[in-house]
């Protein structure tokens, strides 16, 4: 990890535990005040624990030009993307991703690449609908480790967060404290529940919030579509296509829009706010993945509409070449957040049973 | 500018802006002049925490029940009796509509702080601080249409007879005008002018540190006195405190505070005792450390704990100095070490049973025939490392101020000046005359910054 970014986050760590007027806003300041003294993993933890609601940042009467230049925002923001790089396995991977939009892009296009030529080298004749152009089991070839690859590297990269923040045994109302702050996104409320601030400098809004659960929920959606989907398939032998009213069609079509509203809304909030406020090195990588999410739910629902047209095979082979840069980079772009996060929320959780 | 204004707030804490609210909210055109640029707007309020309220029963984040009778007994107390009691009731009493008033025009609340506890029934927290609430009462003026100008820096009123015909300010390097129907004064104390704390106070003064905003110079102030505005309030009162001696010159705000007095002794530069450190809990004494300090050769104290107390108080911003023993402590503060040395063996022998210690409570845990004692939480220094931490005065805000009657009204000659009132610290002086009350401030603030904008937009209307 790099040691001035941490030192400088335990430096303005340090002035925050002496102010303290920002504790009602999320749960970063409880966790920092348990504290007197900042370790590595401490700081790890807050930084992974900070959602970036920047409420912190408007309220605070020590930023720049103030000669103490308060930015905790950044600082935390800084350490976390760090820690990401650094957890990351393998670590160069991180290191190549997290803070490229171009790598993203690029990745993104050789995704494509390769679905063109598995459509051409495993096409399956006699297959129907999307089998059509590319087989069952070529899929299943290519997205099962795919799909196994990066959760293999996740729980690494977890193990790793786990071991520098110290974390106890994962107990069940662990879970459940941090499953509940995602499920409403607490930490974006700004603790007296007018949102944060992001956007408009030091208005509260719920924009950052709504579009977040939006591509959240929409994200979720499509992955039971899928897993619907997969169970259908193998235990009750019914294979795609599916109609219209079918589980696999209904959330997948559900998930599609929300991912498409969510990831426009957010690259529309990120443009506009005050890039200084977060880990700016990696404002590209940011917006090239929410693009690439968005896009997976874009390219999904233009194939759904050109279902039965000629530009099936050719928007066919663009969405599965997205979903599997997706899947392949999860662990080393933001989507990564998603688990750091819960995990940080878990260990706050056990932070406050030992309080 | 091309705009007519019916009424022209000085200043752009709390006060102003509770003025700018209340009169463009009686359909008055009203425009802020803030002499601080917008990262700094906001004077002192961008600094306070809280906001001292009556209350009938629960209210807001307000716990029990804070009567008017108990609320002007504590005020009592720490004024001495120096408080005009009729400004001070009216104060009191308002107080309690104008939370809910508050939370209507954006600010938030929130249970006390940490640390606080001892305040959750007297005392609404602001959730973020006073910058969040500035904030909130700046995005709610503007919606109102208040218009503000940032770095305007009022120079001068022209005063015709009971009234003022003319704001002078300077704005983006040129002088300017306007003559408003009616003028709100809400520009704070004089603490950031030096020499002129100097020429009250004496060179003392020089070595005082200024907690708040470097903004309040008192140039508004000054002016009006100079025309025989109605005073009041003595020069050398303001509220001051006990800080870390590290701290900025200005502007330092709540982080500066040292909490380890109660746990310690604290010597002047000769290594000598001067106060009892443990009279009472640190909350209700940090104010009279300001002016002890302040006292004391070359203004300055130094805090000596041991290792037992370190983690007994609110961490500092800055580490404390550390030592192995006292002779190095001393070496490090600048302080004679022998004479340290016997200060803290005199200290040291003087303490007696320790048993009944208890950090958060007034233990009784005293010297004995130690001159001056340490009446509670007297432990001996030592053990290993040992901590220091170096005291200066730091002034909150200034007392002297414009005199104002019930509506927030200035006078001159004992007669109502027509289009005059005056809000905010830069009045305070008329209900504090000397002490200070936690939260206190902003109630004035809030209170007479509502009753000033209300009577502005009166007039102009």
């Amino acid at each position: 990890m790099q040691i001035d970014l941490l030192q400088e986050a335990r430096r303005q760590a340090e002035i925050c535990n002496a102010c303290r007027y920002c504790e009602g806003y999320c749960s970063v300041f409880p966790a920092l005040q348990a504290e007197r003294a900042f370790s590595d993993g401490d700081l790890t933890q807050l930084a992974n624990l900070c959602h970036n609601c920047r409420g912190c940042y408007y309220a605070c009467q020590y930023t720049a030009p103030h000669e103490f230049e308060l930015n905790l925002p950044q600082a935390l923001a800084d350490v976390r993307q760090d820690s990401w790089e650094e957890f990351a396995f393998p670590r160069a991977a991180g290191k190549a991703f997290q803070k490229n939009g171009l790598a993203i892009v690029l990745a993104t296009v050789l995704g494509f690449a390769l679905l063109f030529w598995a459509a051409r080298a495993l096409a399956a004749a006699g297959g129907e609908g999307f089998y059509a152009v590319l087989s069952h089991n070529a899929m299943v070839a290519i997205f099962l480790p795919a799909f196994l690859f990066p959760l293999f590297s996740i729980a690494i990269g977890l193990r790793r967060y786990w071991q520098t923040v110290g974390g106890a045994p994962v107990r069940l109302s662990h879970l459940r404290g941090a499953i509940a702050s995602v499920a409403n996104m607490r930490n974006l409320k700004g603790g007296h529940g007018d949102g944060c601030n992001f956007e408009d400098e030091d208005r509260f809004t719920h924009a950052r919030r709504y579009a977040h659960q939006a591509i959240m929920y929409g994200f979720l959606l499509c992955f039971a579509s899928t897993s619907v989907g997969t169970l259908m398939h193998y235990l009750l032998d019914m294979p795609a296509p599916y109609g219209l009213f079918s589980a696999p069609k209904i959330l997948g079509l559900s998930g599609g829009i929300l991912l498409v509203l969510g990831c426009s809304k957010m690259v529309w909030l990120k443009l506009r706010s005050d890039k200084s406020l977060g880990a700016t090195n990696a404002f590209g990588g940011e917006i090239a993945f929410t693009g690439l999410l968005g896009f997976v739910g874009l390219s999904g629902l233009l194939l759904y509409a050109a279902g039965g047209t000629g530009w099936m095979p050719g928007l066919l082979v663009i969405h599965l070449g997205a979903v599997l840069a997706f899947f392949l980079l999860t662990p080393f772009t933001k989507m990564a957040h998603g688990f750091y996060r819960m995990a940080a929320l878990v260990r706050d959780a056990q932070r406050h049973e030992t309080v | 500018m091309t705009e007519t204004y019916d009424i022209v707030v000085i200043g752009g804490g709390n006060a102003a802006l509770c003025a700018a609210i209340t009169a463009a909210e009686n359909g008055a055109r009203v425009l802020i002049l803030e002499t601080a640029p917008i990262p700094y707007r906001g004077g002192n309020s961008r600094h306070t925490r809280n906001f001292r309220c009556m209350h009938h029963g629960p209210l807001g984040p307000l716990v029990e029940s804070y009567t008017e009778e108990e609320y002007l007994a504590d005020l009592m107390k720490v004024t001495g009796g120096k408080t005009d009691e009729h400004l001070a009731r009216l104060a009191i009493r308002s107080s309690e509509e104008c939370l809910p008033w508050m939370e209507e025009h954006g600010v938030r609340f929130q249970p006390s702080l940490s640390g606080t506890l001892s305040l959750a029934r007297t005392n609404a927290f602001f959730r973020g601080g006073g910058k969040s609430l500035v904030n909130a009462y700046y995005r709610t003026a503007e919606g109102l249409g208040v218009d503000v100008l940032y770095e305007a820096a009022v120079t001068h009123l022209e005063l015709d007879g009971d009234r003022v015909t003319r704001v002078d300010y300077t704005h983006e390097g040129a002088a300017k005008s306007l003559s408003p129907k009616s003028v709100v004064v809400a520009s704070g104390g004089f603490q950031a002018d030096t020499d002129w704390l100097a020429r009250a106070w004496g060179p003392a003064a020089k070595n005082f540190l200024i907690r708040g905003t470097p903004y309040n110079r008192g140039v508004v102030l000054a002016d009006l006195l100079d025309q025989g505005i109605a005073q009041v309030g003595d020069p050398t009162q303001c509220h001051a405190v006990a800080i870390d001696g590290r701290a900025p010159k200005f502007d330092g705000g709540i982080v500066t505070r040292l909490d380890c007095v109660p746990f310690s002794i604290v010597v002047n530069k000769d290594a000598q005792r001067f106060y009892d450190e443990g009279e009472d809990v640190w909350p209700k004494r940090y104010a009279i450390w300001g002016r002890l300090v302040a006292a004391q050769p070359d203004q300055v104290g130094y805090v000596i704990i041991d290792a037992k107390s370190l983690n007994l108080f609110m961490p500092s911003v800055f580490p404390p100095i550390k030592a192995d023993t006292l002779a190095e402590l001393a070496d490090k503060m600048g302080l004679p070490g022998d004479a340290l040395a016997q200060t803290v063996a005199e200290f040291n022998e003087a303490c007696g049973d320790q048993s009944g210690f208890h950090p958060t409570e007034l233990d009784g845990v005293a010297t004995s025939g130690l001159t001056p004692p340490k009446t509670n939480w007297a432990r001996p220094i030592t053990e290993p490392p040992f901590y220091g931490y170096s005291l200066r005065t730091g002034v909150t805000f200034t007392y002297l101020g414009l005199k104002v009657d019930e509506n927030a009204q200035c006078s001159i000659d004992d007669r109502l000046v027509s289009n005059l009132w005056a809000a905010g610290e830069t009045m305070a002086g008329s209900i504090l005359g000397q002490g200070y009350l936690a939260g206190f401030g902003m109630t004035i603030g809030t209170v007479f910054g509502r009753i000033a904008g209300k009577e502005a937009a009166a007039h102009a209307n």
